[in-house]
């Protein structure tokens, strides 16, 4: 295999983690919205840490593009 | 791959010099980063000026100027306390820069062949932000507490055998900050913008190859409309988050924990 298409094989396989973190948001304003239904008077104070915990999920999913991207532009 | 319908997304990140500048080994020319960045405050600046003519029945304008200080300075006091009062401008200066600078890098500007230049789309920006964020946060917490400030990194009521583990890892996680707090928004703004690259060549591709064609470039049109409404409330929440964690470790280091 040269090495143009390892590279593209590499950085389509880096990509994988970006689904993950998109089960990991998902689950964050899932959950989230399963509590706030079941109390909504608590909701709007939990709203700060709600973007923490999308923050975090998130950063890991951008983590693993920035990752996929070097993998495609490494020379 | 046709050499010809070859996509190239990174191109719209390229800083051009605009005036060419160099003083000695340095090159300060004026680039078009510094161009957008400057549109931004002349915008931020616009934005304030003509809502603080202090009416006491407030104007439209002057509603949404003291939302907006009015939303920072809410989260600042909820998060930090009454101590936090001090740190309202530079968060403020902070959310607004970033919220604006995103906003200007999506403004759909090419039509008329003019090319929008997102400024947070570059680690040099968002790290410096991120690293003028941590020192604040180291500066104010050796100041108010000194040597004491180290306690950070041993939470309550840690077991005796467990803070040499609790404290390692509580220190790695102190020094990733400016580092996350950085890449986050750098690469929120890269992918969203390669995205809309990627799909928006897919639409001027596809309308030049057949009926198959045709359905691809269709589909990809109502593809990025929905991108681009993500896109601004990514824009949004990105700016959002930034001021916020800056907040939380400005919490740290006023109050410990």
């Amino acid at each position: 295999m040269d090495f143009a298409s390892a590279q593209v094989i590499g950085a389509g396989l880096a990509a994988i983690g970006v689904g993950a973190a998109a089960v990991g948001v998902g689950n964050v304003f899932g959950s989230f919205l399963e509590s706030a239904l079941r109390n909504p008077a608590a909701a709007d104070s939990q709203q700060g840490r709600l973007f923490i915990g999308f923050a975090a999920a998130e950063l890991l999913g951008l983590i693993a593009f920035a990752v996929a991207m070097i993998i495609l532009y490494a020379r | 791959m046709a050499a010809a319908g070859k996509i190239d997304p990174m191109h719209q990140f390229t800083v051009e010099p605009l005036v060419p500048l160099h003083i000695g080994p340095y090159d300060i020319s004026f680039t078009t980063s510094s161009l957008w960045l400057l549109i931004a405050l002349v915008v931020i600046y616009g934005f304030m000026a003509l809502g603080m003519k202090q009416q006491l029945v407030p104007g439209r304008w002057q509603v949404a100027v003291e939302g907006l200080t009015g939303f920072i300075d809410d989260m600042v006091k909820v998060n930090v306390g009454p101590e936090g009062k001090k740190y309202v401008p530079y968060i403020f200066s902070l959310f607004c820069f970033i919220l604006v600078s995103n906003l200007l890098g999506l403004l759909p500007l090419a039509i008329v062949g003019i090319h929008p230049f997102t400024t947070t789309s570059h680690f040099s920006i968002t790290g410096i932000l991120a690293v003028v964020s941590f020192s604040i946060v180291l500066i104010v917490g050796f100041w108010r507490h000194g040597l004491h400030f180290f306690s950070l990194f041993v939470p309550h009521g840690t077991p005796k055998v467990m803070i040499p583990l609790i404290a390692a890892i509580e220190f790695i996680s102190f020094m990733v900050r400016p580092f996350s707090l950085g890449l986050r928004l750098f690469v929120a703004m890269i992918a969203g913008h390669i995205l809309m690259e990627v799909f928006g060549s897919f639409i001027v591709s596809g309308f030049s190859g057949g009926p198959v064609g045709w359905g691809v470039g269709l589909l990809s049109f109502a593809f990025i409309v929905g991108v681009a409404a993500l896109e601004l409330l990514v824009c949004a929440i990105q700016a959002y988050v930034f001021a916020l964690l800056t907040t939380l470790y400005l919490n740290d280091a006023i109050n410990l924990h």
